[in-house]
């Protein structure tokens, strides 16, 4: 185990005193030699391997874990995602379990010590046609029923909500009511992987980044340790959280996933006055735009048509997300996007996460993410540590078991992608 | 975008086609398990590098046909039929 270091503390007075003094601040991680064992490895050091091994420390006081990544902590998924949050999901084993998670995210910034501004700043689904107003509405009974704040509202409502929305009956696809979701918002990504990985690294766990796993050893069905490219290390209990990678590191293991890795593009604009406080999401559109502190706008889109490990964009990509924006707002026509980006989504058949225990005793998953992933993060850390503490699966991720697709039990959450798929 | 090599109408943009699938031989309904079958509906190689696939060319011929794909650089190349 490393020893515990005591991480400097974050506040206006220390920001003060070390302004005062021209003192630095320390380092939030530090580098390790790679052990040559551990009682946990973690593949993936994006936000659910890096919460999965804080939880494990701050829970269940395991520490002597390590998280290995092959390229940079939060390089992947974790910091390419469209930082929103949201628990208005269509099955009450996904309500459950993303309510839990946005819980979790309220307590963030005080429990890691570290700002991750969190803003609940409410989050509309637009429905264009009956058959998206009905799903509204079932989403919004289930939410509901699940004790999570959702409300299908009227075009009028929605033009107060985003002024600069075109509801009118004019626009190509009228908007004709919206799901209603106050506790949804935007975070900043970024900071929840470093305020994770600074809180592990104060605990204990070790944070090996540019360590690739080349291989799972498996003994009589058993996980025994990985090979990596910085030399072997024995586990009895490795956790895969790779999300687009994660077919290719169960296949070191022997276990094959119901997963195709597919790009999903975004793109942000200069930056502008504030004027949309809403994160807007349109499932017929195609699109989901939400604006920064900095006043960037933020658009997301569906996957790619295809499955591939490429993250370059393309230019299919901007011409039709421009099209579907301006749909919405033809205010922005002027505006000109900054920059595009790919991350990998690790897409299931029903569109609900694969988590828990495989046929190889000790080889625990925590992937099949898809377009979700980065809003459980802290449910999933929490959840697959327990599991690794207890040897039990937990209740709320009961329903997620690799096992479902041979028996049937698919959790159909296709219904709340935010956008068509 | 990427340019499919579709063998009845040459290349042409991907937006024409539908991607169809893995290209992976279907288990003899006589002597094939229940988790055999399971794992055909289901499971995926999904791997990175060159594969094998299938296309359908919904604008055009409206044919299934096998290309060969790259997925981590999207280069694509026909295959012997």
């Amino acid at each position: 185990m490393t020893p515990r270091a005591k991480p400097a503390r974050y506040s206006a007075g220390n920001l003060f005193r070390r302004g005062l003094t021209g003192s630095g601040w320390p380092r939030s991680w530090r580098e390790h030699d790679l052990k040559s064992s551990y009682d946990v490895v973690v593949i993936g050091a994006g936000v659910h391997g890096l919460a999965c091994a804080y939880y494990l420390a701050a829970n269940h006081d395991i520490t002597n874990v390590a998280v290995l990544d092959k390229g940079y902590l939060g390089g992947g998924g974790s910091g390419r995602n469209t930082a929103i949050l949201r628990s208005n999901y269509l099955t009450p084993e996904g309500v459950t379990f993303y309510d839990r998670s946005v819980k979790l995210y309220e307590n963030l910034a005080t429990e890691l010590n570290f700002n991750v501004m969190f803003e609940q700043r409410g989050h509309l689904t637009l429905a264009h046609n009956d058959g998206s107003l009905r799903t509204m509405r079932w989403r919004a009974e289930v939410n509901k029923l699940q004790g999570v704040d959702s409300e299908v509202i009227g075009p009028d409502e929605i033009k107060r909500l985003v002024p600069y929305l075109d509801v009118s009956s004019e626009a190509r696809y009228p908007i004709l009511g919206a799901l209603h979701h106050p506790p949804g918002g935007t975070i900043r990504h970024d900071a929840v992987n470093w305020g994770y990985a600074r809180a592990v690294d104060a605990l204990g766990a070790q944070i090996h980044q540019h360590t690739e796993v080349t291989g799972v050893d498996v003994e009589e069905g058993r996980v025994a340790g990985v090979t990596t490219s910085r030399g072997h290390v024995a586990a009895p209990v490795v956790v895969n959280c790779t999300a687009g990678w994660s077919s290719l590191v169960s296949a070191l293991a022997g276990v094959a996933l119901p997963i195709t890795t597919h790009p999903l593009q975004a793109a942000v604009t200069e930056p502008v006055k504030t004027f949309l406080r809403t994160v807007v999401v349109s499932g017929t559109l195609h699109v989901y735009v939400s604006q920064t502190d900095r006043g960037e706008l933020v658009f997301g889109a569906s996957v790619d048509p295809y499955p591939s490990y490429s993250m370059r964009g393309s230019l299919e990509f901007t011409e039709e997300l421009a099209g579907h924006v301006l749909e919405l707002m033809p205010g922005i026509a002027k505006l000109r996007l900054l920059r595009q980006w790919a991350g990998l989504c690790d897409m299931t058949p029903d569109y609900s996460p694969i988590m828990g225990a495989t046929p190889v005793d000790g080889f625990l998953l925590d992937v099949g993410w898809g377009t979700y992933g980065f809003k459980a993060g802290p449910v999933a850390g929490e959840a697959m540590a327990e599991m690794v503490a207890t040897g039990k699966t937990p209740e709320i991720i009961a329903a997620f078991d690799l096992a479902r697709f041979a028996d049937g039990r698919l959790v159909g959450e296709k219904g709340a992608a935010a956008v068509g798929h | 975008m990427i340019r499919i090599p579709c063998p009845h109408c040459g290349p042409r943009n991907s937006s024409e086609f539908r991607y169809a699938g893995e290209g992976r031989p279907r288990p003899d309904v006589r002597n094939t398990t229940p988790p055999e079958w399971r794992g055909y509906l289901y499971e995926r190689q999904n791997a990175a590098g060159w594969v094998r696939e299938n296309w359908y060319h919904t604008a055009g011929c409206r044919r299934f046909f096998a290309i060969e794909r790259d997925t981590v650089s999207n280069e694509v190349r026909t295959v012997d039929r």
